[in-house]
């Protein structure tokens, strides 16, 4: 019969219609937009039914882990017994290096007394207007210093003044870090041998050396 | 076994077989190209085309998959145009013909009369290195306009905001004073024009026939008397309409509702993607193959990936990827082929005039994919997330979110579980359910078969790819025909129809997503098996020490048969990035195709094609 496919296809819209009515009842009294239902109907599971709307700004899908948008600094803690506040950064340079869009500046630390580069920046800019969000600088860096930040919610009136991010605009605490990403940083953390940087883990294991040879020695 | 090297080289390698075939037939003209890492024929210009033709012909190479040049600028001071032709549908590797032209009288013979796929391409070759193709019946600027200076793929043009020749830039490190790129080239001052240019009486080139008929108006008198006259009618149409799928326009010209004429005319997103490779480090490239079709970015990756691992291995410490990491491709890109089938689907019928509703049916699952991508790779669709010699990290154990921002909700989920779901389930159910909804509708069968017909013979030598070519009836399909990856251990048939119109394009995608469910359902205990293999072989560097030479890699991207060539020259950066866009070589086939239907099938046309401008103008 001609015109058979066609109300077949509207069958199809019809159930679609309904199944979000009917997934509706299934959370008829006990809340529509709690935690358990919000997981349920955003899931890839074969019970879900229907379409459901994500209330953007009232409600937000929390980002994954690895999810990437705009690069930030890690610093010490600001309530830090050691160096409170102290940038992860060593200036190597080779985020500016591997950074494929070039939206990296770094401005080397140089020791005032000697006149030596010391491993520090004196400056660090990120243009968040030219930044692809690729991630390349948060894998390749040796030292855990920059990585991806999750908050995705940068508008601003006004992009030249906004939208070049200085060393302080850019430095996080390395608790934030650990907040967004409980088991990166864990990893990381192992890998490096402790929390610390890198470098105060190495001058602590160098430390614990000579004080074993002292205590040997005596 | 080794007395007789060359018999056995013979039967073993059909493209040495090939050469040595081409050599004894133009002695003269055919030279084998020796130079270190690089392979195929070297030919005369002058006998360019009757080699050409001998290829295709006698030898059975019917398919001009890329065509490109390379400007070989203080390494030897030529343009060498490169020509990667394949057997179609028999598979194998590719003949590869090269031709050598001076750098300051570019010029060789086209071979659009051997291989009429070579149109758009020659044209690009025209655009941006500035080669003259005799015999080409429509050389002009295809992505860039007439009052653009240069030609931006020689190795001697500087952009406007030119820096430096390579990334990284030593502006950057350690004295990275910031500024932006427009301070130092302000707006109004940032554009050349070539020497004579004028804005104020600039015609393009080639459009003002375009406009003829326009003056001439429809003669009332004519339309109101019995036998119908209609005018010749020329119509733009687009560059911004929804259904052109992007900036993309096309002069067509009509005579009353038939098409008689359609010119693409593209390029208004172009950003010499080649250039900016070019610029890039090896590495840096990955990024950027992301944003070429932008709905398949995880295939765009492995197809680079391909291209530079061949590269590598070359060289002496070569280590190919991984098991894990290559199962780990796979299910990235067969994912990636159903969201881009059922998108395709989905807005083929909102160009046919169904307004939405079965492009939101069709797109609703691939949210759970591009959740999935989110929590593997960090983002939905710029995924950036192969690497040389594997994968960017494994699979992380759960789907989970993290709340930072106010009012965030989470979800948490097992990443197998939730993959075991989608593949096992959700995805043969919304295929079913697509193929339901849209397979026997009166409507679409009505406007989809026999519109838009491209016959077998015409598809190979257009040198259209993917689902154009197999609904055309021509089984070619780069993962059986040249295997990458672990396809040749897995199951699965090449979908092929054989009428080559609208309908059975819209058919091929539904079946092929099947097949692509087919290999995922293979995948699964693949991925239970290698769970804590490495992802990746060797130490990941940000700066791999790429060897001298050419490497052709291509990969069945959901679009068509999408190609890499990249040329090394040791150095950090590749001497030349060429991509191959599917969408692009398709769209030689367009007017052809359109061609004596009426003025609203174009749309529909255009959207069987299955075009992505990213891609289209690079």
């Amino acid at each position: 019969m001609y015109g058979l496919g066609i109300l077949k296809g509207m069958g199809v819209t019809l159930k679609h219609f309904l199944d979000t009515y009917i997934e509706d009842l299934r959370f008829l009294g006990k809340g529509k937009r709690t935690d358990v239902a919000f997981n349920l109907r955003q899931s890839g599971s074969n019970q879900r039914l229907g379409l459901f709307t994500v209330e953007y700004p009232e409600e937000k899908i929390a980002v994954p882990e690895r999810f990437r948008f705009i690069p930030f600094l890690v610093i010490n803690n600001l309530d830090a017994e050691e160096d409170p506040g102290k940038i992860w950064c060593t200036s190597c340079g080779i985020c500016a290096k591997v950074c494929p869009p070039q939206c990296i500046w770094i401005v080397r630390g140089t020791d005032p007394e000697t006149g030596r580069p010391k491993p520090e920046p004196e400056e660090f800019y990120i243009d968040i207007d030219i930044c692809m969000n690729c991630g390349l600088c948060a894998e390749f860096c040796p030292f855990d210093a920059i990585k991806m930040d999750h908050d995705y919610e940068l508008a601003s009136y006004d992009r030249t003044t906004h939208h070049i991010f200085d060393k302080a605009r850019l430095s996080k605490e390395f608790r934030y870090w650990r907040s967004i990403a409980p088991t990166i940083s864990a990893e990381e953390a192992e890998a490096r041998g402790g929390w610390e940087h890198k470098d105060v883990l190495k001058e602590k294991a160098k430390a614990a050396r000579t004080a074993d040879k002292a205590t040997g020695a005596s | 076994m080794a007395e007789n090297p060359a018999a056995e080289v013979t039967t073993a390698n059909p493209v040495a077989e090939a050469i040595a075939a081409l050599k004894a037939q133009f002695p003269d003209a055919v030279t084998e190209d020796d130079r270190k890492g690089y392979t195929g024929i070297v030919v005369d210009p002058e006998s360019l085309v009757e080699v050409a033709t001998a290829v295709r012909d006698t030898l059975g190479y019917n398919y001009l998959s890329s065509a490109t040049a390379v400007d070989y600028l203080g390494k030897g001071d030529y343009f060498e145009m490169v020509y990667h032709t394949y057997r179609v549908p028999a598979g194998g590797p590719p003949l590869v013909i090269k031709a050598r032209t001076p750098r300051d009288k570019a010029t060789l013979p086209s071979v659009i009369s051997v291989w009429p796929g070579a149109d758009f391409q020659e044209r690009e070759a025209y655009d941006l290195m500035g080669i003259r193709f005799e015999g080409h019946p429509n050389l002009k600027r295809i992505l860039l306009w007439e009052g653009f200076d240069g030609h931006p793929l020689r190795k001697d043009w500087k952009e406007a905001y030119y820096e430096q020749d390579q990334k990284p830039f030593d502006s950057r490190w350690p004295q990275g004073h910031v500024h932006r790129a427009e301070e130092r080239n302000p707006y109004g001052k940032n554009v050349r024009y070539p020497e004579g240019f004028t804005l104020d009486d600039f015609t393009p080139v080639g459009e003002a026939p375009n406009y003829e008929g326009i003056d001439l108006g429809v003669n009332v008198q004519e339309m109101t008397t019995p036998g119908l006259k209609t005018d010749r009618l020329v119509v733009n149409l687009g560059p911004h309409h929804p259904s052109t799928h992007g900036v993309f326009r096309m002069v067509v010209t009509l005579n009353g509702e038939t098409v008689e004429d359609l010119q693409p005319v593209m390029g208004y997103l172009h950003r010499n993607h080649e250039k900016i490779g070019e610029r890039n480090t090896f590495l840096q490239n990955m990024p950027f193959t992301d944003r070429l079709d932008y709905i398949t970015s995880m295939s765009n990756n492995l197809g680079y990936a391909l291209a530079v691992e061949r590269l590598l291995s070359l060289g002496p410490r070569y280590q190919p990827p991984t098991y894990r990491a290559e199962v780990i491709r796979v299910l990235m890109v067969e994912l990636t082929r159903v969201v881009s089938h059922m998108w395709a689907i989905g807005f083929l019928l909102n160009d046919l005039g169904a307004f939405y509703t079965p492009a939101l049916y069709a797109i609703a699952e691939r949210e759970l994919i591009l959740d999935f991508f989110e929590a593997v790779a960090g983002s939905r669709m710029m995924c950036n997330y192969m690497r040389f010699g594997g994968v960017f990290k494994d699979l992380p154990e759960r789907i989970q979110g993290i709340p930072l921002l106010a009012n965030d909700r989470v979800r948490n989920e097992a990443t197998l579980d939730y993959l075991a779901n989608i593949i096992n389930e959700r995805l043969p159910r919304a295929i079913d359910e697509l193929d339901n909804y849209l397979t026997n509708n009166e409507i679409i069968v009505t406007r989809c078969q026999g519109v838009g017909i491209l016959p077998p013979e015409m598809a190979i030598a257009y040198s259209a790819a993917g689902p154009l070519l197999r609904a055309s009836g021509v089984p070619y399909d780069v993962r059986r025909a040249e295997p990458y990856s672990i396809y040749p251990e897995l199951d699965f048939d090449v979908a092929v129809r054989y009428n080559g119109d609208i309908y059975d394009r819209y058919l091929l995608r539904i079946d092929e997503m099947r097949q692509s469910v087919r290999i995922l359902k293979q995948l699964l205990p693949r991925l239970r098996e290698t769970e804590g293999q490495p992802i990746i072989s060797g130490s990941k560097a940000y700066s791999p020490r790429v060897p001298e030479g050419e490497a052709y890699g291509r990969v069945e991207n959901p679009k068509g048969e999408l190609g890499y060539y990249v040329v090394s020259d040791g150095g950090q950066n590749p001497w030349r990035y060429h991509v191959r866009a599917p969408s692009y070589i398709n769209l030689t086939a367009l007017g052809p195709m359109t061609k004596g239907h009426k003025v609203a099938d174009i749309v529909a046309i255009l959207g069987s094609i299955d075009i992505i401008l990213g891609e289209v103008d690079r």
